[in-house]
């Protein structure tokens, strides 16, 4: 059955363009809901209103935020039956579980508490509500583990084989995916990027408060949290974020060899090349500044390995097409008659490769009749977008540093109690804003678009997962959501500045003069008062 | 332990239990939020309906959710099919789901009038668009839909969204508005300030009456008008999960299962004695009447469920397509695993949900919402 490439672009651009969406406002979410939890812990080992109020303030703006995570995340939830039928079919077996366990063991946790996070601080002790919130936290953070575990089995599809009869991959060892090493990579670093952007939300928005010399109080006693949490996350994406690194070209080499515009392989140690302009056509990039030694490090920790370039990569893919023909001739033997004894070696020595001959299929219908220059075009078709690759990797990495070199700066300044001394700094946390969001979404399309042009590397082109839709369907959900979640950007984003311009003061949460905030006006940013007994 | 044949009996128990799970705790959000305009007169009485449901709606949507993510694992043909193949009936849902989350946060985030009486309609949308739209799609279950699968068992489907629109599927989707109407108001009787409370004791009584004569006429039709369908030649109960392996038989009835096995009749019954336990016990306000919604909602599901077995998705166009039970499940390995999962997890779930409950229990009245000055 022909797929019309209009379908998979469509189907793509709506994935990408949701996923994105959905991670504006998940990492912070992730980030902010520890801070939370860390500003309430103080409330209850020192009882002092304030820290309370730091909650329900920073809560008010969590809460929304929340609202928009939730319901961006449904259509991820859709989106794989909606318009990956045949991915859904193909990996379901694997890929569904931690889906599954993500729901049972994470989001039942967050959605149950969330309520009595707002609603309950007059129903429970303050024990008990920080319980809860420490809870939520630890909920969004399996979240996040279990569904890093699901996307890496993507990135390095281990515990798996494929079964001819039912014609998917099915589960050979559980353990295997859920201990995943790239999993374990992808977790730390994407959780610490959350926090990072916790971090700078609270920090930027508080220096906004020192700017005006509003809540200034308030606003020192967050920075000061701001600070330390974001300086351990900051550190710890940074330095792992060299984990994932290392586990890409473990398991992903030609995305490496695509991050570093590497199109030959060069002797070990490779060098880093901070600067250039890949240039696609010649295969070779221009103005390269490269530093010696630092990516053989960085890529194999060792002195003596290679990182295979493009070019290699290229003509070892062509073997791997070539077994996966086998492999697949076998399994069209096995499909008429499933006892041929040869058709079966044949396949148990190929299937790895079976996904290789699969990469033909966009450009023949039947994989067995490939010439070698059908042979030649799959093996191109597996080299990313290198200029993208190269310089959204760059401006991640980059953004890394620099939040490393704020942070720490911000304990530092917090820690001599100097916060308000320079009004550039304050400017400076403010106008970073931003950046925690740039660096994660960058981060997504290294990870994504660099795993293209497979579903799951190795195993499903991304082109044969899509559904049996029309590019008319497509198009008609892809332009609701464009029109939709754009509304719902311009809402969302209006009522986080209104509510982060009317400020604790503004909302009667904790007012600037007096000590303590009168009881009735509090309650109102509570989130819907419960008071009832 | 457990062979491959009672997993998948375990697991369709399973998707069963999802489906009640999330009909019995999101079908009253649904219905509160589809009645709110009609139970609530003003802005108070706004508030105090959407106060009953506002600590708990996020969790319960869970269910659905969970749903998803599980047929995902558990039944991946199933899901794949489904989602696909009625791809706009489910981007409608879709959307309904989008737009609750951030109704419920937005709506007191602004204190403008009309800012508000916009997101109560999206609600009143979002609420009645997934009651009708899934009652629709179960309606479709029984006719067939349209689709097969070649020798890749890539599926293609030949039917576009107003096919979905049988009269049949629509009764259906009266069955379920119905349904979750009675639920939803059966709850704020229970819930809400008195003077919601007894609005919604007037409902709920039509809307109980309305569903139990729709449930029965479904039935009759579904007796008399609908095809059923049978697999043919011997089951094989513990099988290769590939629907193409078997033979299916289209023209019997959908009630065979109910004169093998007559303990199936439990099911409708429970609707309907739910269905008059409302009538009878909803005029208290107590726990009564929610009970008897409940009852029904369950009965329904199950009578639904009993009636399809062993097929969960028949296929219209090829019916050697039609999933079943035995041939569209995951592999033994998975199915094992999520059980163990569930078994672990559900029960915590259960108990900590109870506990949400527990604090948050208590009528919700005008007096309380007004002194709280703009809540959310
Ligand atoms: C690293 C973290 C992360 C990543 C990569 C994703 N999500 Fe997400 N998701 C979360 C972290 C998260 C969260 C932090 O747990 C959210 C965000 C805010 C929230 O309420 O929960 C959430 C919400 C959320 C919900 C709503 C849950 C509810 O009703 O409470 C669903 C159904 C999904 N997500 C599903 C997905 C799917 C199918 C994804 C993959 C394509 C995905 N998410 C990527
Ligand atoms: C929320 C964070 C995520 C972001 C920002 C993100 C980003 C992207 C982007 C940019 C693409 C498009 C690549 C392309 O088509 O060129 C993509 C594709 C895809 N991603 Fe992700 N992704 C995220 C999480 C995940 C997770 C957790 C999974 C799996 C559990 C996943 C599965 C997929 C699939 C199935 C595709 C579609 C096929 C494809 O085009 O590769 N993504 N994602
Ligand atoms: C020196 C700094 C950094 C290095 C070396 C680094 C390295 C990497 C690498 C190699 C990947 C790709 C993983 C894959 O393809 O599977 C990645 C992905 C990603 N990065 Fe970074 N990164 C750095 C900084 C940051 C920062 C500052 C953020 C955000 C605040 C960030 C957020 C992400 C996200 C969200 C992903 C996608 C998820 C994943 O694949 O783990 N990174 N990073």
């Amino acid at each position: 059955m022909i797929i019309a490439a209009d379908v998979v672009t469509l189907s793509r651009l709506q994935f990408a363009l949701t996923a994105l969406y959905h991670f504006l406002f998940v990492p912070l979410t992730l980030g902010l809901v520890w801070m939370l939890a860390i500003m309430e812990s103080v409330y209850v080992m020192t009882g002092r209103e304030v820290w309370k109020r730091m909650v329900q303030f920073w809560g008010v703006l969590f809460g929304i935020n929340f609202a928009m995570g939730v319901a961006t995340g449904i259509t991820m939830e859709f989106q794989f039956g909606m318009n990956w039928a045949y991915y859904a079919h193909y990996v379901g077996d694997v890929f569904g579980t931690p889906l599954a366990i993500e729901g049972l063991m994470a989001f039942f946790l967050e959605g149950t508490l969330i309520g009595v996070f707002f609603m309950g601080w007059n129903r429970i002790s303050r024990v008990k509500h920080l319980l809860v919130t420490w809870f939520l936290a630890l909920a969004t953070s399996l979240s996040a583990l279990w569904i890093l575990i699901a996307n890496a089995w993507m990135q390095n599809p281990v515990g798996a084989a494929f079964n001819p009869e039912t014609m998917r991959m099915e589960v050979t060892s559980f353990s295997e995916v859920f201990f995943n090493p790239v999993a374990q990579a992808k977790f730390v670093h994407t959780v610490s990027a959350g926090y990072v952007m916790g971090a700078m939300f609270v920090l930027s928005i508080s220096a906004w408060y020192l700017l005006k010399g509003r809540n200034t109080d308030f606003a020192k006693r967050s920075m000061t949290v701001a600070a330390s949490f974001g300086l351990a996350a900051a550190l710890s994406v940074v330095v792992l974020g060299d984990e994932s690194g290392y586990t890409v070209s473990e398991n992903q080499k030609m995305k490496m060899a695509a991050i570093e515009a590497m199109w030959e392989t060069e002797p070990a140690p490779a060098s880093f090349t901070v600067f250039g302009i890949p240039d696609v056509k010649n295969h070779t990039t221009h103005f390269a500044l490269r530093v010696p030694w630092v990516m053989g490090l960085i890529g194999t920790r060792s002195i003596d390995q290679e990182i295979p370039g493009i070019a290699n990569l290229v003509e070892d893919t062509k073997g791997k097409i070539g077994n996966g023909i086998k492999a697949y001739d076998a399994m069209l033997v096995l499909r008429e008659d499933k006892n041929d004894a040869q058709a079966k070696a044949i396949l148990a020595a190929h299937d790895k490769d079976l996904g290789y001959a699969l990469l033909l299929k966009k450009f023949i219908d039947d994989p067995r009749r490939a010439t070698p220059a059908d042979i030649q075009k799959a093996a191109d078709s597996t080299i990313p977008d290198v200029p993208v690759l190269f310089w959204s990797f760059r401006v991640m990495v980059g953004c890394g540093f620099y939040f490393i070199a704020l942070f720490a700066f911000s304990f530092w300044q917090a820690s001599k109690r100097r916060l308000d001394a320079h009004r550039w700094y304050l400017k400076l946390a403010l106008w970073s804003l931003p950046l925690p969001w740039v660096a994660a979404e960058l981060g997504w399309i290294v990870a994504e678009y660099g795993r293209q042009p497979w579903a799951i590397e190795g195993i499903l082109p991304t082109a044969l997962g899509v559904s049996s839709v029309t590019a008319g369907q497509v198009w008609t959900s892809l332009g609701g959501f464009v029109l939709f979640y754009t509304a719902l950007a311009v809402i969302d984003a209006v009522l986080m500045v209104k509510y982060a311009r009317k400020g604790p003061d503004g909302l009667g949460i904790w007012p600037a003069a007096s000590p303590l905030p009168p009881g009735e006006g509090a309650r109102k940013a509570e989130g819907t008062a419960g008071a009832q007994p | 332990m457990f062979d491959y044949e009672t997993l998948r009996v375990i697991w369709w128990a399973l998707l069963g239990a999802l489906l009640i799970g999330f009909a019995l705790m999101d079908g009253f959000d649904f219905g509160i939020a589809a009645l709110l305009r009609v139970l609530g007169r003003d802005e108070d009485e706004r508030r105090v309906l959407l106060e009953t449901i506002e600590p708990t709606w996020e969790g319960n949507q869970v269910w659905f959710v969970l749903g998803g993510g599980a047929s995902f694992a558990a039944w991946p043909l199933l899901y794949a099919t489904a989602f696909s193949g009625m791809y706009f009936a489910l981007a409608l849902v879709l959307l309904a789901f989008i737009l609750r989350p951030v109704g419920f946060n937005f709506r007191g985030k602004m204190h403008d009038p009309r800012w508000r009486d916009l997101w109560d309609w999206v609600l009143v949308g979002s609420g009645v668009v997934v009651m009708l739209v899934s009652g629709v799609g179960f309606g479709n279950l029984f006719l067939g839909l349209p689709f097969r699968f070649d020798g890749d068992l890539r599926m293609s489907w030949q039917g576009g969204f107003f096919d979905l629109l049988h009269p049949f599927a629509l009764l259906a989707g009266l069955v379920s508005v119905a349904m979750l109407l009675t639920h939803g108001a059966c709850w704020a009787a229970l819930k809400a300030d008195h003077a919601v409370a007894a609005r919604a004791v007037r409902v709920a009584r039509v809307a109980a009456l309305a569903y139990a004569v729709l449930y029965v006429l479904a039935g009759i039709w579904l007796a008399y008008g609908v095809p059923g369908y049978a697999v043919v030649g011997p089951v094989v109960a513990d099988g290769v999960a590939n629907p193409l392996y078997k033979q299916v038989a289209v023209g019997g009835s959908w009630f065979a299962g109910y004169l093998l096995h007559p303990w199936f009749w439990i099911a409708p019954v429970l609707a309907l004695v739910g269905a008059v336990q409302v009538q009878w016990q909803v005029g208290r306000r107590g726990l009564g009447g929610f009970l008897g919604s409940g009852a029904m909602v369950a009965g329904t599901i199950l009578s639904n469920g009993f009636a399809l077995f062993p097929f969960l998705l028949p296929s219209s166009l090829d019916p050697r397509s039609s999933l079943t039970i035995w041939d569209a499940s995951s592999s033994r390995a998975t199915l094992l695993l999520m059980l163990a999962a569930t078994a672990v997890f559900l029960p915590l779930i259960v108990l900590y949900t109870g506990w949400v409950y527990r604090v948050m229990r208590g009528r919700v009245t005008l007096e309380h919402v007004r002194g709280n000055g703009h809540g959310y």
